[in-house]
């Protein structure tokens, strides 16, 4: 009787062992697999710098850091300088960044401070939806539709308002970079409005209760609790869209004008990164040209990996701040 | 048969002494400065609070006591009209304040929430500088020079029982403040607007004990001036620092009255069970 009870003991603590054993095992294959994955994601942002360096290296050579700021890109004598694309990257950003971030602030506000529930959702639902069209169908539709109506009447509208400015100078011909600034803000609105909405949606309700209860407006709990509060976020959403705007590619060849020039007017033909590398690898014939488009390649991802690396930075704050 | 004629005149009133009658007896009861009739509370189709009576008298402190979920917070959140923020919800009945009806169409709801402070359960300092929080409702309410507006933030930060610990601190951020120190700032807040009354939910209740002893000295000294009505669950609490007490569960107002009676001969059975930790 006795043995047999003692036997029982000894039985489960014998499968209470081997539970553990097994459940050690699970815990170290989960552990490696995580690792391996998280592993596998640095070799690869490795490998691609890697070999964009490689390919990149006869125009390296040949080029040094004039590459930068040389706004020479001429296949025929192979003279080839970044300057111009990297001038029309940043300028066409930042039109849609002044139009985007403003704008997705004034409907994130509205959505989430002043919309009744549901247009609030309704509204939501259409942002989400817009900002999963596929950026062809923007840049086709700028094509056919946008950039004709930006020639034939915003564009000379502002010639004829603010024509003394050498920006809006220049024959008002909707393909440009004023209208690739645009159709960029178009795409990254539904993406800003909608981070910039949830980052409002995180101020505690009970602070924005107590702003209402010392007898404050809406437009004062906006501007002295809400925004302030969220600022931060705010930060962050913005330079989430900004990283979306500078890669973006074939909107922006749509209606850009793919000309490697530099000219102070927003309605002259420009060009970007993206939009030179899809545009011209089917016609780089040489070895030097091939690989001058691939150190365009490196300078757009240098200048994307800055941009999260600010981003994460922000939002690690952000996150930290809220405890 | 001789005394007929008083019981008479005094049944026998007419139209116009009737009607003027319920108007007198609110006119004639200055001891409230709160007078709650039949507020009832819904929650879109969920009714949380039932035909609540409650009368609370000026430079009084009022405790409302009762289990999780009887509707305390929502009671109090009817008298400056917060719960508005939230569109389905509405309330029935009449909260007044000083004979007026708060819940009435035409009340300018600012100047009411000027009125009626409200402190919360956890500190809600706003993203400014220990300043500019307690100047917060003085900027939105009053056009004051500078060195007024230094003058009554002082006085509140004095009144909160704060000044001292933060005279050499009114330029950092308010959430630099310990947790006890954050919630005395926003009584601060709440003074500097020179209220009439002020609502505070648990505001005690993430705090620590020295910080709440401090909090309670406040409301002490804050009687004089000020209606108080405070949401606790802390019996001791409610028995130090309140001169009556409401029992609510289950939405509805069981018992109302002196803390002293309340606390030593409830006339409810279920008050009673509450207070001995019977059951909540
Ligand atoms: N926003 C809301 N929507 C729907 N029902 C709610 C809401 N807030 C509270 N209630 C309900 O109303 C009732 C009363 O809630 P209330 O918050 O007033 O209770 P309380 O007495 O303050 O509780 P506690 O002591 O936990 O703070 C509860 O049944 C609760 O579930
Ligand atoms: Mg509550």
């Amino acid at each position: 009787m006795n043995g047999s009870v003692a036997g029982q003991a000894a039985g489960a603590t014998g499968e209470f062992a081997g539970r553990q054993r097994r459940q050690r095992l699970l815990d170290l294959g989960f552990k490696s697999l995580t690792q391996a994955s998280a592993t596998l994601v640095l070799a690869c942002m490795a490998g691609i710098l890697l070999s964009l360096l490689v390919r990149s290296w006869p125009s390296l050579q040949r080029f040094g850091a004039g590459f930068l700021w040389s706004s020479q890109w001429d296949p025929v004598t192979e003279e080839f300088g970044a300057a111009a694309a990297i001038f029309g990257s940043i300028v066409s950003t930042v039109i849609a960044m002044a139009l985007a971030v403003p704008l997705g602030l004034a409907i994130a506000l509205f959505l989430v401070e002043l919309a009744p529930r549901p247009v609030s959702r309704l509204v939501s639902y259409a942002i989400e939806l817009l900002a999963a069209i596929p950026s062809i169908i923007y840049g086709m539709w700028g094509l056919f539709v946008f950039a004709p109506f930006m020639g034939s009447h915003i564009e000379p509208a502002l010639q004829s308002w603010l024509g003394f400015l050498p920006l809006f100078r220049g024959p008002p011909i909707g393909i440009g970079m004023l209208s690739a600034g645009v159709i960029l803000a178009l795409m990254i609105l539904p993406f800003v409005s909608a981070v910039m909405r949830d980052v409002f949606g995180m101020v505690p309700a009970v602070l924005k209760e107590a702003a209402y209860g010392m007898g404050s407006t809406t437009w004062e709990v906006t501007r002295k609790v809400t925004v302030p509060f969220a600022v931060q976020g705010l930060v962050g959403a913005g330079f989430l869209g900004l990283a979306r705007a500078i890669g973006e590619t074939m909107a922006v060849t749509f209606v850009i004008g793919n000309s490697q020039s530099i000219s102070a007017s927003l309605f002259a033909p420009a060009n970007t990164i993206p939009s030179t590398l899809a545009n011209e690898f089917t016609e780089a014939t040489t070895p030097l040209y091939l690989s001058a488009l691939v150190e365009l390649g490196l300078v757009l991802f240098l200048i994307t990996f800055l941009i999260q690396l600010a981003a994460q930075f922000w939002l690690g704050r952000l996150a930290r701040g809220r405890r | 048969m001789s005394d007929t004629p008083i019981p008479i005149s005094t049944t026998l009133r007419s139209p116009a002494a009737a009607e003027t009658a319920p108007r007198s007896a609110s006119e004639a009861a200055p001891a409230s400065k709160i007078s709650v009739r039949d507020l009832s509370f819904f929650y879109g189709e969920h009714q949380a609070l039932y035909h609540n009576d409650v009368e609370i008298a000026p430079s009084t402190v009022t405790a409302i006591i009762g289990p999780s979920g009887c509707g305390k917070s929502t009671h109090i959140r009817a008298y400056n009209r917060i719960f508005e923020l939230y569109g389905k919800d509405r309330a029935t009945g009449a909260v007044l304040l000083d004979g007026e009806n708060v819940l009435g169409p035409d009340v300018d709801v600012i100047e009411l929430r000027r009125k009626v402070g409200m402190i919360f359960q956890k500190p809600t300092v706003f993203p400014q500088s220990v300043f500019e929080n307690v100047a917060y409702g003085l900027r939105i309410h009053f056009r004051l020079s500078r060195a007024e507006m230094a003058e009554r933030v002082e006085k509140a930060l004095r009144a909160a029982a704060l000044w001292d610990e933060v005279r050499d601190k009114l330029s950092q951020p308010g959430a630099a403040l310990s947790g006890g120190q954050q919630q005395r700032l926003c009584m601060a807040r709440a003074l500097a607007v020179e209220p009439e009354v002020l609502l505070m939910d648990e505001p005690t209740s993430a705090i620590d004990p020295v910080a709440t002893a401090k909090i309670e000295d406040t409301v002490q000294d804050l009687k004089a001036s000020y209606t108080i009505v405070i949401v606790t669950h802390n019996m001791q609490q409610a028995a130090r620092i309140s001169d009556y007490t409401a029992f609510f569960y289950g939405g509805r107002v069981v018992e109302f009255g002196p803390t002293r009676q309340i606390f030593t001969k409830p006339n409810q059975r279920q008050t009673e069970d509450y207070i001995t930790g019977r059951f909540g």
